[in-house]
């Protein structure tokens, strides 16, 4: 498929300083179908096809772009991962699957992941109101066309009966340097247990929170509506969280300056100068460039291509930039060098 | 619900509220013994013996659960498969694995047992909303009869989330 080079993940938004992205995901089943394990491959089929020829209106322009994954190769799919459009367990499946993706990839729907369908907004920045939009519109074009699982009890039914009631997942990606620098991290993570809140690492479940990116999103799921999840998430848990990680930046800037500024000029040396450079480390740098950026300590270098790079350093797309990076090796001198002429102008 | 020390079945399920703080503690048969909980297969009478007197300061409440269809009869799917993956097959899977099914997500999802919001169009504004509310305002009567004021303050939340999306009885 082809990949937009402008896609939501490389964009930079509203109170970028803290917040990456915004991301809503809805997850339902079709009614009269089992869930997608206890399905046949047949009756899988024939969810793909009555998602994929469902009407979805004028809101969706000319539609999404539907990629049969059985045609895709390992490295296609990688590619998918790291712009998060499809979820690891997505690319890892076997079973018969497809995504569509909009011309922005700013919408993704995965059709037959844990549950028939998950529909994805992201978008750059904190705009979790508009990336809910999107979903919301893009669920009830769907479902004049489609019956979702229900029951007046439970909500939308989900293969994971944890996950039954709106079906709504509101998450950011946040970048907490602060918060980790000055050991409040612990804190926090102890802070979002007790408020139903999930802390996973850049993707997702069980990853590492590789240059200090967090994913946070509720857990809860039923007891409330969409909206007033929604209005917690915007009004009262991100700006919190964004208020947080600022006084824990200026702290730092006050109390220990050089802590910082070291963390910040050693991470633009090494960028600028190494010849070899593995995917985790080179993303460990560059978001201490990105928050170089954020307090004024670096001037030269955009917001902007620290995003792009962010993105460009992960395995599948430095192959897709560099044929020639076929192994780890030769990607890491591959890497090395996409870095350092990115930051050399 | 599995053990939280190893995969299999949880016998024991204790909420312990301690300084305002709520925890869950879930074990199997052979967990709980090491621990030191006692598994209910004694009679009732003589377990309430045995805790009175010895009350600790924290709320202990262990029971067995009482035994959902062995399969379900919309897809097939054994009880046990459940148990072994965390998912179900189908959504009348959700009725034939009452009540084990309603415990684990009301588990999960820290108390809740009503879906409140939005519905599909087809379902928006239809007579089962007003029968939720009610079913609702009786959950809540029975909560503050028997004291339990933690669950009733979640009954009224999800009421007061009730309000704004019709269905006023």
């Amino acid at each position: 498929m082809r990949l937009s080079e402008e896609s939501a993940a490389v964009q930079v938004g509203p109170e970028a300083d803290v917040v990456v992205s915004s991301r809503i995901r809805l997850a339902r089943n079709v009614a009269g179908f089992p869930f997608v394990g206890r399905c046949s491959d047949t009756q899988r089929n024939e969810v793909i096809t009555l998602v994929a020829r469902a009407p979805l209106g004028q809101n969706f322009g000319a539609g999404l772009t539907w990629v049969n994954m059985a045609q895709t190769s390992p490295q296609e799919r990688q590619l998918m991962v790291e712009r998060h459009l499809i979820s690891r367990h997505f690319a890892d499946s076997t079973v018969a699957r497809t995504v569509g993706v909009d011309a922005e990839e700013s919408l993704s729907v995965m059709v037959n992941e844990e549950d028939h369908l998950r529909i994805q907004t992201i978008m750059p920045g904190f705009r979790l109101p508009d990336a809910f939009e999107r979903a919301r519109a893009f669920d009830q074009a769907l479902e004049s066309a489609v019956d979702f699982a229900f029951s007046s009890r439970w909500g939308y039914l989900t293969a994971c009966p944890t996950n039954v009631g709106c079906g709504v997942r509101v998450g950011v990606m946040l970048h907490l340097p602060g918060l980790r620098y000055t050991g409040e991290m612990e804190r926090v993570k102890r802070a979002a247990k007790d408020m139903h809140l999930a802390m996973r690492g850049f993707y997702g479940e069980g990853s590492e929170a590789v240059g200090n990116f967090y994913q946070v999103s509720n857990q809860l799921t039923l007891g409330f509506s969409e909206d007033e999840l929604l209005r917690r998430f915007t009004e009262e848990t991100v700006p919190q969280l964004i208020d947080y990680e600022r006084s824990a930046r200026r702290m730092l800037a006050d109390t220990n300056r050089a802590l910082l500024e070291d963390k910040v000029h050693r991470a633009v040396a090494t960028l600028r100068a190494a010849r070899l450079l593995g995917a985790e480390e080179a993303t460990k740098l560059l978001a201490n460039l990105r928050l170089g950026i954020c307090l004024q300590l670096i001037s030269d270098v955009s917001m902007e291509l620290v995003q792009r790079l962010l993105l460009q350093v992960q395995p599948a797309h430095l192959a897709r930039i560099d044929p020639g990076a076929t192994d780890e090796d030769k990607g890491r001198v591959a890497r090395a060098t996409l870095v350092r002429r990115a930051l050399r102008s | 619900m599995k053990c939280d020390h190893c995969d299999k079945p949880a016998v024991v399920h204790e909420v312990v509220i301690k300084n305002g703080t709520t925890s869950e503690v879930h074990l199997c048969a052979e967990h709980a013994a090491q621990k030191g909980y006692q598994v209910p297969t004694a009679p009732v009478t003589q377990l309430l013996a045995q805790f009175a007197g010895q009350i600790p300061a924290v709320q202990v409440s262990a029971r067995r659960e009482p035994i959902a269809a062995a399969r379900c009869p919309g897809c097939g799917l054994p009880f046990a498969d459940f148990r072994q993956t965390g998912l179900l097959g189908c959504p009348a899977c959700y009725d034939a694995f009452m009540p084990q099914i309603g415990a684990v997500i009301e588990r999960a999802q820290a108390g809740a047992v009503h879906h409140v919001g939005r519905s599909p169009q087809r379902l928006e504004g239809m007579a089962d909303r007003v029968a939720l509310r009610k079913r609702l305002m009786q959950e809540l009567e029975t909560a503050i009869a028997a004291e339990q004021y933690e669950r009733a303050a979640r009954l009224r939340d999800q009421l007061q989330g009730l309000g704004d999306v019709g269905g006023k009885a």
